[in-house]
């Protein structure tokens, strides 16, 4: 079917199936973020009146209570990347490998449900639960191991914990597809030939797991680096989150220079970080997240 | 094989196709007759499943042309092309059942709904599957979605049906029993059959006509007998059924006999003279079938036996019992292994291992390239 | 399997991780179901009783889900907000799952990267930006024109595109992966067997679709529904419901009305996850 006639008709088909793609990725993704850029690069001298510069960057800068809270953001997210791994590795390796061929897919459903049910509704229990009037104080009270009210809410701790629930989801998923498309075989050969547990680990599943490992990791720490609502409503108003300070500028301050300032060093940060996982571990992101 | 007045369903004439600079398919030219099972037999590779594709209407040739009783098809797009083609995995359409599988080309030619139910039905009859319509397709055996592939197509009446390899995926039972029912499907619709297949016995077993493919060309185009027996290149006498094979130089040339001094130690002197042109010194490689080699045991001291024309003399190295197609490898002073078939009786004087045997052939059985 | 643990005592503990896990990935959604049925003014302990009314009841202070007309209408537009997401992104993903799993292209992986992307970038910063040029391209229109383009003001036009922005790839992953699965011999036999190409497109490569852009359908209006950071910058006056829930727990505090709310978006979720994986089941035998 190479007559020129079939050739063009592939050609149109070409066109009309990447006129789709190219308006929703320039319209909605790539023009905006220029349009961001060059708004931060917008500096308000006078009403109405305005200079490009980068003074809102030197602004951020400046003022240590920015790059403070970014920079505890970038670590927060870090720790809690790190977490959702312990956590999640094992709960995948289970749900792959261990669990019969029935439980397993239950137990992937069961870890789906949440994800299905707002960033809201998950914060919000875990005010009903944590917090002073909540269901663990009281039950604490009513079994006599304490005697006054504990308020759990508002501390670190509470806003990892958040975070960790709202994002290990997406470091199981990715895990469990590579640790399913993992030979039995492969790990019963390490075993064969002299491994124990923990070599097995570490020289057959770890690396075979990687690409899934990586992928996961990129998501969860964007996703918990651009969080909003676990933070604030875990945290309360004070939680010093990065995506706060965006909120504030753009919305309370009405500063949407500054604003734009902000979300693209965010974008910018998160960016680095990703990168050098991906140096480190050795991956590309078509090798990662990429890859479907 | 040109049968003089009648049409022939299916002719190519010269057809080549280079895909970059492999040339997958070169100046192939063949004709077959109406109603009659033809085999493309050929390695992995060898083209022929771009030829299909070609006379499918897939892939158009780059030279040549294609006759589908007596005209041209180059210019017709393959959705109307009275070419069907069953696939090698089937591509049996899995969100449909078996009814609208069957139904699915009639109801594309824009017939009538009760003309189709009355067709699908009746080609279900004619396959032997009468109740499966209602079926979906993976609720039926390995057998049935072959015959439900053929009967897929045959419903459409076509004027030849391209099969290939649809038996490559049955285990080895079934793929027996199939083969006999092909060539009885064959039979019973009288429409030519294309098979294209890199096994031989599902060649031979089934086809009239069998044409052998090697890179790109058709080496010989022969009825099965005819391929076997008198093979016309060393490609088909070695890819065609099982031979042993020598080489060496060739030492003696009369008009009724050729003799070749084998790297092996011995001479083998052959009738088949018309397919080489060797001179006396030229390369020459001698074929034998196991089955024209006669195997006996010597039973005198086997270090004064030497090999003389047509004759070898070795140990037995193993035997490989498998029913009446048993077979014997004996290594030769050389230490090559020759394989040659001989009758296991199991009673005491069956050969056994270690055995001095010596094993010769007419010379009328062996051929020369 | 799971011969890799011998010892009982571990293959135990393990269970018992397991079993830890998931009592904490239910506990904050158990909380917050429950307290729907509580007959109590506040969501705390102690149980005072099972109640409907939180769903049903038509009078203050006992004020129901159903009755209740800012959440009602929050849920309207979550739902038409939901309902265009998901057709949009189902249609987008499909001409992508034909593009890059079909077509040949330069720079193919470049584009496939930049399909993955919009997944990966914060949900805020996708709503500034859009919030962002549409603001400025409305601003200058107003200037130049004297027209005021409302639909690039904040509102439902600009949530749907926030939220089409990233979804888009989520359904392209759901349908490229399911087109790579497609065997090619099977448009190539319809094709064989007489039909056109449109047709082949109709009958064989769509219904081979068909699971996969449900699936994807379903999971776009779920993720849609419970959007809130992306959303949080694009919305108008007309609120869809994560966002009135938030003003309304910010503002008011918590109320077991809340609870009827998250208790009946979860029913929801979990019906319609029900479904995509039972059209996903029908397909795998």
């Amino acid at each position: 079917m190479s007559r020129p006639v079939a050739k063009d008709a592939r050609n149109l088909a070409l066109i009309l199936l990447f006129m789709p793609f190219a308006l929703w990725i320039l319209l909605l993704i790539v023009l905006p973020h220029i349009g961001m850029f060059v708004l931060s690069l917008k500096e308000k001298v006078a009403p109405r009146v305005y200079e490009y510069g980068f003074d809102n960057y030197i602004n951020f800068a400046q003022e240590p209570i920015y790059w403070n809270t970014l920079l505890r953001t970038g670590t927060v997210s870090l720790l809690v990347t790190f977490l959702a791994l312990l956590i999640g590795f094992p709960v995948a390796y289970y749900i792959a490998k261990i669990a019969g061929k029935r439980t397993k897919g239950a137990l992937f459903l069961l870890c789906l449900i949440p994800l299905w049910v707002s960033d809201l509704i998950r914060a919000f229990g875990w005010i009903l639960l944590l917090r002073e009037t909540g269901v663990i104080s009281s039950a604490l009270q009513a079994s006599g191991i304490i005697n006054t009210p504990i308020e759990m809410l508002y501390n670190d701790a509470t806003v990892v914990m958040g975070l960790v629930y709202t994002v290990v989801l997406f470091m199981i998923v990715p895990l469990v597809s590579t640790l399913d498309g993992m030979n039995d075989e492969m790990i019963e050969a390490g075993y064969n030939l002299g491994g124990n547990g923990f070599t097995v680990l570490r020289r057959i599943i770890i690396p075979y797991a990687m690409p899934g490992i990586v992928a996961g990791c990129i998501v969860v720490f964007m996703l918990s680096a651009g969080s909003y609502l676990t933070p604030i409503l875990l945290g309360g108003k004070n939680s010093s989150w990065f995506t706060e300070q965006i909120y504030d500028q753009f919305i309370s301050r009405y500063n949407w220079e500054s604003g734009a300032a902000f979300g693209f060093v965010l974008l910018l940060f998160t960016s680095i970080v990703v990168w050098l996982g991906l140096k480190l571990s050795g991956q590309t992101l078509s090798s990662t997240v990429a890859k479907s | 094989m040109n049968t003089s007045n009648t049409v022939s369903d299916l002719a190519c004439s010269q057809i080549s196709k280079c895909f970059g600079s492999v040339q997958a398919v070169d100046s192939v030219s063949f004709d077959i007759p109406p109603g009659s099972f033809f085999s493309i037999l050929g390695p992995s590779g060898c083209g022929k499943t771009t030829l299909m594709r070609m006379i499918a209407g897939f892939e158009s040739p780059d030279n040549g042309d294609i006759h589908i009783k007596g005209s041209s098809v180059l210019r017709i797009p393959p959705n109307r092309r009275n070419v069907k083609m069953v696939f090698q995995h089937l591509a049996l359409f899995p969100m449909m059942n078996v009814y609208d599988n069957i139904a699915y080309g009639l109801r594309c030619n824009g017939s009538s709904r009760s003309d189709i139910n009355k067709k699908v039905h009746e080609v279900l009859e004619r396959i032997a599957l009468p109740d499966v319509a209602n079926r979906e397709i993976h609720q039926l055996s390995g057998g049935q979605k072959q015959r439900i592939a053929i009967a897929r197509c045959m419903v459409l009446d076509p004027d030849v049906l391209l099969l290939d390899e649809p038996l490559g995926a049955l285990d080895l039972k079934l793929r027996e029993a199939m083969k006999i029912e092909l060539k009885l499907l064959q039979h019973q619709f009288n429409t030519t059959f294309v098979y294209i297949t890199h096994d031989q016995s599902e060649a031979l077993v089934m086809s009239d006509h069998v044409a052998v493919m090697n890179e790109g060309r058709f080496e010989q185009i022969g009825t099965p007998q005819n391929l076997y027996h008198h093979p016309k290149s060393a490609f088909v006498a070695g890819f065609v059924g099982d031979s042993n094979q020598w080489s060496g130089k060739v030492i003696e040339r009369t008009s009724e006999s050729i003799t070749v001094a084998c790297g092996a130690g011995f001479d083998a002197q052959s009738f088949a003279t018309d397919m080489t042109s060797a001179g006396i010194g030229d390369h020459a490689s001698v074929y034998v079938r196991p089955e024209h080699i006669q195997v006996e045991l010597a039973n005198t001291d086997p270090t004064v036996r030497v090999n003389t024309v047509n004759s070898i003399v070795g140990h037995i190295d193993s035997l490989l019992f498998n029913g009446a197609n048993s077979r014997v490898l004996v290594r030769d002073q050389l230490g090559e292994l020759i394989e040659a078939d001989i009758t296991l009786t199991g009673s005491h004087d069956d050969p056994k291992p270690g055995d001095a045997v010596t094993l010769s052939w007419a010379p009328a059985r062996s051929l020369c390239f | 399997m799971g011969q890799s643990i011998q010892q009982p005592f571990l293959r135990q503990s393990y269970r018992l991780y397991m079993v830890l896990f998931f009592i904490f990935l239910a506990a904050p959604l158990i909380a917050a179901g429950l307290f729907a049925f509580n007959d109590s003014l506040f969501p705390v302990l102690p149980w005072r009783g099972f109640t409907l009314d939180w769903f049903f009841n038509d009078t203050e202070p006992k004020l129901g889900m159903f009755h209740d007309r800012r959440l009602l209408r929050g849920l309207y537009y979550s739902f038409i907000i939901a309902c265009f997401v998901s057709m949009l992104s189902v249609f987008v993903g499909t001409c992508n799952a034909f593009l890059f799993v079909r077509h040949d292209f330069p720079a193919k992986n470049f584009f496939y990267i930049l399909m993955v992307l919009p997944l990966v970038i914060p949900g805020v910063i996708l709503g500034i930006s859009i919030l962002a040029m549409a603001s400025n391209i409305a601003n200058s229109v107003e200037k130049s024109m004297g027209i005021d383009l409302e639909l690039l003001r904040p509102g439902i036009f600009l949530v749907v595109l926030g939220q089409f922005s990233f979804i888009t790839t989520i359904t392209s992953l759901i349908i490229t992966a399911r087109l790579k699965k497609f065997d090619d011999t099977m448009e190539e036999a319809a094709f064989n067997l007489g039909a056109s190409k449109t047709h082949v497109l109709r009958t064989i490569t769509l219904p081979f679709l068909r699971p996969a852009m449900i699936a994807g359908g379903i999971v776009a209006f779920l993720v849609s529904f419970e959007n809130f950071n992306t959303t949080l910058f694009l919305v108008g006056s007309e609120a869809p419901l994560t966002i009135t829930m938030y003003d309304r727990m910010v503002k008011v505090g918590s109320t077991p009305v809340l609870n009827a709310v998250s208790f009946f978006l979860m029913l929801g979720s979990a019906l319609l996850a029900l479904i995509s994986v039972l059209v996903q089941r029908d397909t795998k035998t």
